[in-house]
């Protein structure tokens, strides 16, 4: 397996308070690392470490084996690489669906308008909402939003992708349809960081999980492991508050 | 009240009439554009510019277009710009419209909320191009009921245009009643002419209010 991404030694505080500490881990090519860990303990604040839009104040970002030069022009160039899909999906609401989709592989990978339109026909294909391209996202349901903001990060083919609790914010009967799209991507080798509270889904999907708790790395455990033998007490404690 | 009277001034009137729709247009075009860079300045928090528009606001929001009017008519002259009374009058309006229309555009920027832009960042989109499909379009949208109130308030501040002797409605109004006497008749005149600038664009901007913010939000 080729190394996609390594990360070594970061490290953020929000003043005084650090929220993330010594955070060293390595995700490989057509990897899922499941981020797990209690409310609080920087999971989401890693994730969005990966992609630039929080800064740190040390530690260094290995992607494919070149060290990220963390200034704004860097990520902004290196975001194209790397998706991700937020709890609130934040599609625009100005733009309609196909617009929402098409707009960084036209703008920022300066594809033809066709080229955009027809991979963003064949993504939405994938997730069941091709009819809906006209429409505009207040017309759509939450998990019908969810699925068009994983589309619309995956419609620039990222070489991995990030999931920040993207499931956290829709009714219980819209969550299956978006894991269902995520155990997808994993199958088709898709490299993954994904942070949930779906136990369940998570220990489906999950290669590695990486435990968080108040910052740090508690443990890096296979996911076939981490569920049924979790190596610290905390990850014990943890699986066993989430009635798993 | 005599309408002969009134009948006879309305030639009057109409040539200001058209002076306040023409120098309030101009105006207004003036300060939203000024009021959009300004407010763009200190939305990217560009260093210098933004201190600089800082203090352009507080100038002029702070200072009443009277006394600004008396600055640029009487005050530039003594470093040697002279300008007309109308284009001193448009000068003053871009200048105390320009920070309202700047603090009316700021408060639909910063009414987007935050995850708007990262997911915008997230795609990859340069500064420029978030500003362009997600900054403007949605604080446009948000800053329409501000602009459209600065919009009216302006119109009505150039009745102040008549200390330097511009020829618009309420100096029109005022000359007439130095002139005859007939003070209840003009003021009647008066107020119609505001009256039928302003009812109608009110109207106009509220439906236009309506329609941009369900075209961008929907709701």
């Amino acid at each position: 397996m080729t190394e996609l991404l390594r990360v070594e030694h970061l490290n953020k505080a929000y003043g005084e308070v650090p929220v993330l500490q010594d955070i060293s881990f390595t995700v490989n090519t057509g990897e899922v690392q499941v981020v797990l860990g209690p409310s609080g303990s920087g999971k989401s604040t890693l994730i969005r470490c990966l992609n630039g839009l929080e800064p740190y104040q040390s530690g260094t970002i290995y992607f494919q084996g070149q060290k990220v030069d963390p200034t704004p022009k860097n990520w902004q160039l290196l975001r194209q690489k790397i998706g991700m899909v937020f709890q609130s999906y934040d599609l625009f609401p100005n733009l309609n669906i196909m617009d929402n989709i098409t707009l960084g592989p036209i703008k920022v990978q300066k594809q033809s308008k066709a080229t955009a339109q027809k991979e963003a026909l064949r993504l939405l294909d994938t997730v069941g909402l091709a009819d809906y391209t006209a429409k505009f996202p207040r017309e759509l349901s939450g998990g019908q939003k969810q699925r068009i903001a994983i589309v619309r990060a995956l419609a620039l083919h990222p070489d991995f992708m990030l999931f920040d609790e993207v499931t956290a914010s829709l009714d219980p009967e819209m969550v299956r349809g978006v894991l269902e799209i995520m155990a997808n991507l994993a199958k088709q080798k898709m490299t993954m960081i994904v942070v949930t509270h779906e136990m369940n889904f998570a220990q489906q999907i999950a290669d590695n999980v990486l435990f968080l708790d108040d910052g740090h790395i508690l443990e890096s455990t296979p996911g076939k492991d981490f569920f049924t033998n979790p190596q610290t007490d905390r990850a014990k404690e943890f699986l066993q508050s989430m009635d798993f | 009240m005599s309408w002969q009277i009134i009948q006879q001034s309305l030639p009057m009137f109409q040539k200001g009439f058209i002076l306040t729709l023409q120098m309030s247009a101009l105006g207004i075009l003036g300060a939203i554009i000024l009021g959009l860079m300004c407010s763009l300045c200190q939305y990217f928090k560009i260093p210098v510019l933004k201190q600089i528009v800082g203090a352009y606001i507080e100038l002029s929001r702070n200072t009443p277009l009277l006394i600004q009017l008396f600055f640029i008519y009487y005050g530039l002259p003594g470093i040697g710009l002279k300008l007309s009374a109308y284009t001193c009058g448009i000068i003053g309006l871009i200048f105390l419209g320009g920070s309202y229309m700047a603090e009316g555009f700021s408060g639909g920027f910063d009414g987007i909320p935050n995850s708007q832009i990262e997911s915008g960042k997230a795609i990859g989109l340069s500064q420029g191009q978030l500003t362009r499909y997600v900054v403007f379009p949605q604080g446009f949208a948000l800053s329409i009921p501000a602009l459209a109130a600065n919009i009216i308030f302006l119109i009505k501040e150039t009745s102040i245009f008549t200390v330097i002797a511009i020829p618009e409605l309420t100096n029109t109004a005022l000359d007439l009643i130095g002139l005859y006497y007939h003070t209840n008749e003009y003021l009647l005149v008066l107020v119609v002419g505001y009256a039928i600038i302003l009812i109608p664009l009110s109207i106009i901007l509220t439906w236009l209010e309506r329609r941009i913010r369900y075209g961008t939000f929907g709701d």
